[in-house]
């Protein structure tokens, strides 16, 4: 079955050019490539084990982030990026700014996507531990060598092709498991009695698993230990627009789109299944904990003795998929891997190569010079990223500790995206500075606060002091990326009210809101507007979260 | 002529469905205890064959009507 799989892979990728010619990709599958180049291990493997150990609040990344974040893209965001036809943050960051924002920006995206791709590392080689049986060591090095086999034979040449593919065979592949899992608890009703179980166990209320909202008032009653401020500011702010705002890997896919209409169309076609993907992703983990509870040791327990909750997803295929099937779902979760990996050490290697080493180290070098340094970059990159996955170990929830890089990085930046995109007056040393700043703040921040019960080191508190202990990691996420917005915030706008503007207006038209000419939609019928798709999505979402208030 | 992503979303799923389906029938019955007793290869072979021939049958009338301008 697995072979199967690849096979027709490998067939059907040749066929790219042959499928989508040009740069006119229907929106649909525009929108479709959107969330599937987010829907990697990451998604899958992270908010599943969010589902088990944080319940349904893990559903706030959806419909309190994702939705007004990627309304907000497809509005606001996306007339800058399409019109200004840069290809990618740091090149519209010194389109806007200078050489120096560029630079920083390059060497914190690239610092980041070597622990994205570590991240889904370690969460394949969990993966081959379990269904192998080898062990940790040995499945890491099968990892690294598969993916470095994979981008050298140009895995990653039909992107978006690919990733629509993939989403259907992630959609098609877990939805049985899904379906399976409910019938076996006894339905919805089924799920939250054991979830009761789940939740008096840890000291909560009974319903602190399976209400979103309604234990949001104080942090030590539910399992995240949030309330609701930091929450709808840490993470529906700040998190989640900065990562739909600037995580390129992300945005790239709406500017492949033919039209400036159809590139804004994009997220928003995006948002619609993207709404539906917590049944998919964080329900299996709530299945998860809720069977690990009801009869006892579904999921291992770790080293800290916590459940490994990082592995919900696997437990749950290899318990319910009969062989045949179960095939089918290690593809689908295998195929996420691989281009989660691939996807990240690709960008890790152009960002080094050409915004980093032919920017600042060798400029004026040969092009088959720039090739071997590619080469040598995705070695190194993919060296990097072993180390991270060891580091992703210590994590019994990755998206711990992928919402924790994301809060040093995306946090800050998207502080001086709303600022260089609507304020003219933001200056490029402020743009650095403030850079500069809230990343330091974000530093800081975590090294003086610590995740209740963890020890000092890379789980933060690692400054000597510890002031503060957040009940959760995911707490301290939060709360790192709205210390590091506002640090970034702050200080661009003190530093740019102080220093003398470099850029003109005329350099600066369509890179500022005030200087790009107004979208205008009058000429298509009401329904295809964006600003109606826009007003749909979150409605939508806002009775979602009633529903499971 | 620009073809459609579709022909090979449907390729895909009508073989895979179709190769499930079948494994569903052959198949030694003892392997549906853990799925709850349910033959999920031959179900789950069905809507993904459905999925498949759906998504040929919009490629296919896409095809047949004028490009969109």
């Amino acid at each position: 079955m697995l072979g199967i799989g690849w096979a027709l892979r490998r067939v059907i990728k040749n066929s790219e050019d042959f499928f989508l010619s040009g740069r006119s990709i229907p929106a649909w599958i525009a929108g479709l490539a959107f969330i599937s180049a987010n829907l990697g291990a990451q998604e899958v493997i992270g908010m599943a084990a969010s589902g088990a150990k944080y319940g349904i609040m893990t559903s706030h990344f959806y419909w309190v982030g994702a939705m007004p974040a990627m309304v907000f893209v497809g509005l606001f965001m996306m007339p800058f990026y399409y019109g200004s036809r840069a290809r990618s943050v740091p090149e519209y960051l010194k389109m806007r700014f200078d050489e120096k924002t560029r630079g920083l920006n390059a060497i914190t995206f690239a610092i980041m996507t070597i622990f994205s791709s570590g991240i889904s590392m370690y969460a394949l080689a969990k993966l081959f531990e379990l269904v192998l049986g080898w062990s940790f060591h040995g499945s890491i090095v099968l990892s690294a060598v598969i993916v470095l086999v994979y981008i050298f034979l140009g895995g990653l040449t039909s992107a978006i092709y690919n990733e629509v593919l993939q989403f259907f065979l992630i959609v098609l592949g877990f939805l049985p498991l899904v379906l399976l899992g409910l019938k076996d608890v006894g339905g919805w009703h089924g799920l939250t009695s054991k979830l009761a179980t789940v939740a008096t166990n840890a000291g909560f209320e009974p319903g602190a698993w399976s209400h979103s909202w309604k234990y949001m008032d104080s942090p030590s009653h539910n399992p995240m230990g949030m309330e609701w401020f930091g929450l709808v500011m840490g993470l529906g702010f700040a998190l989640s627009f900065g990562y739909w705002c600037t995580d390129f890997l992300v945005v790239q896919r709406a500017m492949a789109a033919g039209s400036m209409t159809a590139a804004r169309r994009t997220p928003l076609i995006a948002a619609i299944p993207k709404m539906l993907m917590p049944a998919l992703v964080i329900l299996p983990g709530m299945l998860a904990i809720g069977l690990h509870a009801s009869r006892g040791g579904f999921l291992p327990i770790g080293d800290d003795g916590q459940p490994n909750y990082n592995l919900a997803i696997p437990m749950m295929l290899g318990h319910y998929l009969p062989s045949g099937l179960l095939g089918l779902g290690l593809t689908a979760l295998m195929a996420s891997f691989m281009s989660g990996m691939a996807g990240n050490v690709t960008a890790f290697n152009s960002v080094w190569t050409y915004d980093i080493y032919q920017s600042y180290i060798r400029p004026g070098q040969t092009d088959a010079h720039y090739l071997r340094v590619g080469h040598a970059a995705t070695v190194f990159g993919i060296c990097a990223s072993v180390l991270a996955a060891y580091s992703a170990t210590r994590f019994n929830n990755i998206l711990d500790m992928l919402q924790l890089v994301f809060s040093f990085v995306n946090g800050p930046l998207f502080a001086t995206f709303l600022l260089g995109m609507f304020w003219r007056r933001t200056t490029g040393h402020g743009a650095f500075y403030g850079l500069l700043t809230g990343t330091i703040t974000a530093a800081l921040h975590y090294g003086l606060t610590l995740p209740q019960g963890a020890v000092p080191g890379i789980k933060g508190g690692f400054l000597g002091a510890v002031l503060h202990t957040y009940p959760s990691e995911m707490a301290l996420n939060f709360w790192t990326a709205l210390f590091a917005w506002t640090g970034c915030f702050v200080a661009t706008l003190v530093i740019s009210l102080f220093t003398k503007r470099t850029k003109t207006d005329e350099e600066l038209r369509g890179l500022v809101h005030s200087l790009t000419p107004r979208q205008r939609d009058g000429d298509m019928p009401w329904y295809k507007r964006p600003v109606t798709l826009a007003v749909g999505i979150l409605v939508v979402s806002t009775i979602l979260n009633v529903i499971f208030w | 002529m620009r073809l459609d992503v579709r022909w090979a979303i449907g390729g895909m799923f009508t073989i895979l469905g179709t190769i499930l389906a079948v494994y569903g029938v052959l198949s030694n019955q003892a392997i549906y205890e853990r799925s709850l007793g349910i033959n999920v290869n031959l179900w789950w072979g069905l809507v993904l064959l459905v999925f498949g021939l759906a998504m040929l049958a919009f490629a296919y009338r896409s095809m047949r009507l004028p490009p969109p301008v």
